[in-house]
């Protein structure tokens, strides 16, 4: 399908890797505890916000996926805050989260359930943790699917764009269950930056998976 | 593209059909009961809950199978019961999409006495919406939006878009089912945001959230053919914003409600003196209903008449955008205003006109809001064509 939007930049986290537009960026080994390997990620890239540490593993992943994503353009200057879109997909919801609130409440004898965990129990969080960071206030919407839907997904945001709905989207996967992790956080806009990678569900295909 | 209502229904313990619900609330009966004891919650609590007899008689009647858990069984009725009201639309055919609105889904199965009952796959809400479409045997892949107590409206809003610019689709069947949880309730007690009588909703003594189970569905359409020409409804615009402020609170300011507004208008052609009612978010916490009223003030909708749902229904997360979007449409082709129910005096730094009295009134273009964890606003407009 032909477009006249285009990725600019994309991140992906996953198996103890860092790739930045598709190239290797940053390996942890010492570790197979994805906290662990967050939290050096967190480090390596000196991303400083200690609301880093109160966050749940999903919004931590999407919290440095972002990071390491708006690093490479500074797009608070050429966009308003409001022309900002975040559409951000995933599996496993915030079962990760849910699963441990759970637990705070199945016995009535040990009852503790907190609402420092509750409050991550709704997968959009992480859109809110985002849009607090970088001061964005377009667009939102958090999609479950399956597997990463891209075809819906970037016709979708082609439409946001089109109809000047937003005039650049921070997009994506970010996915957390049982240990299993990905992050693959792009921007799309109607410019030709950066990447300049058409904006169409084959060349997305083709970027999630080459890392 | 125009995209019309074809459809709709609400399951809630206020009954099972659109119409039951509508009068209900016209009668000022709430759906909130207090609970002494009860599964969903260690100490007494007030909240609106379905009568799970009543879901399973119901449930009987469509004579399928049993497999189906408490929340299916009910977006499985909701949808079941909207189609009964337009029979032209083909649930089985590749051009309807169900999009499904749900912020916790399944999430009993995560109960230890539920646990090993179901496949632990109908914990992803992707698989829950599969599930509800082969009941259908809807051809498609369902669409999930889970995006706190805004999915219902998002959901309606991604369906008009949709519906407009894709002509791959003719008819959009928007489902949202939430249900009462220990889960849940223990959750929001622990925010100390559950209020410990019915809530009331922008009152002076509004001291918190009643919560509530439910399903609605709103099936949309862009074939004219398939609605009434008479009355028909029509949704004209949407968006959503963030506040970028707090990730479990609402903007001090009410900024991001504001943009969202604005900009449903904006789409909808309409300026704020052609609105004729607002269907409030009106959680009954101290800031959610502050940070509205503000909200409305500055988009200069101060005068239009408002009502809050949250009395009635309780706070049913990701269906309450769809169930109160529905009232909203019956109000429209009654023309009548519902009452919020235990609102005694204005309890919001700035006016808004809370409807006190059930009453008639020429609606023309009504707005619907909504407000949520993480920030999230979403307004939308529907207007009688």
């Amino acid at each position: 399908m032909s477009t006249k939007n285009y990725i600019s930049a994309i991140c992906s986290i996953k198996n103890g890797k860092v790739f930045v537009n598709n190239t290797l960026d940053y390996t942890f080994t010492e570790s197979n505890e994805p906290i662990d390997f967050f939290k050096s990620v967190y480090k390596h890239y000196q991303l400083n916000y200690p609301k880093f540490y109160k966050m749940d593993s999903l919004s931590k992943l999407a919290f440095i996926a972002s990071e390491i994503l708006l690093k490479t353009q500074a797009i608070s200057k050429e966009h308003t805050p409001e022309n900002i879109a975040i559409i951000i997909a995933n599996s496993a919801s915030s079962l990760e989260i849910d699963t441990e609130h759970q637990q705070t409440i199945n016995d009535k004898a040990n009852y503790f359930p907190s609402p420092a965990n509750f409050v991550y129990t709704l997968p959009n969080i992480l859109i809110g943790e985002i849009a607090i960071r970088n001061k964005i206030k377009g667009e939102n919407t958090f999609f479950i699917f399956d597997k990463f839907d891209t075809l819906f997904m970037s016709s979708y945001i082609n439409s946001l764009l089109n109809s000047k709905k937003a005039s650049i989207c921070v997009a994506g996967w970010v996915d957390f269950y049982e240990n299993h992790y990905e992050a693959n956080l792009y921007l799309v806009e109607n410019s030709e930056k950066g990447l300049k990678s058409k904006h169409t569900a084959e060349e997305l295909n083709k970027r999630i998976t080459n890392n | 593209m125009n995209v019309f209502v074809a459809a709709d229904n609400i399951i809630s313990p206020l009954g099972f059909t659109s119409i039951e619900n509508f009068e209900n609330l016209k009668h000022l009966q709430t759906g909130v009961r207090f609970f002494e004891t009860s599964d969903f919650s260690v100490e007494p609590v007030h909240a609106a809950v379905i009568d799970n007899e009543k879901i399973e008689t119901e449930f009987k009647k469509l004579n399928t199978s049993n497999g189906y858990t408490k929340l299916e069984k009910m977006a499985i009725l909701s949808i079941h019961k909207a189609l009964e009201q337009n029979t032209t639309i083909d649930i089985k055919s590749e051009k309807t999409l169900i999009i499904f609105s749900s912020t916790k889904g399944n999430i009993d199965l995560l109960q230890p006495e539920l646990k090993n009952k179901y496949d632990k796959k109908r914990l992803f809400l992707w698989e829950t919406a599969k599930v509800i479409c082969s009941h259908f045997q809807n051809p498609n892949t369902p669409l999930v939006v889970s995006n706190a107590c805004i999915s219902g409206v998002i959901a309606l809003m991604l369906g008009k878009r949709l519906l407009e610019e894709n002509s791959k689709y003719e008819n959009i069947i928007v489902v949202g089912a939430d249900i009462i949880t220990h889960f849940v309730v223990s959750g929001f007690q622990s925010f100390k945001a559950v209020s410990t009588e019915i809530a009331k909703p922008y009152d002076a003594e509004r001291i918190g959230i009643s919560l509530g189970e439910a399903a609605g569905t709103i099936v949309l359409t862009n074939n004219v053919s398939a609605i009434s020409t008479t009355s028909s409804i029509l949704v004209k615009g949407g968006a959503s914003s963030n506040d970028a402020n707090h990730i479990s609170g609402p903007s001090r300011s009410g900024d991001g409600l504001l943009l969202a507004i604005e900009k449903a208008l904006e789409e909808s052609n309409l300026k704020a003196e052609d609105i004729h009612f607002i269907s409030g978010h009106g959680t009954a916490t101290l800031f959610n209903d502050e940070m509205e009223a503000l909200a409305i003030n500055d988009a200069h909708l101060q005068n239009v008449p408002m009502n809050s749902l949250k009395s009635y229904f309780g706070h049913t997360l990701g269906a309450a955008g769809i169930i109160e979007s529905v009232i909203t449409l019956e109000s429209m082709r009654k023309n009548t205003l519902i009452a919020t129910f235990n609102f005694k005096t204005l309890g919001t730094s700035k006016p808004v006109n809370i409807i006190s009295k059930t009453q008639e009134a020429n609606l023309q273009n009504c707005l619907k809001t909504a407000a949520g964890f993480g920030g999230c606003n979403a307004a939308i407009v529907f207007s009688k064509q």
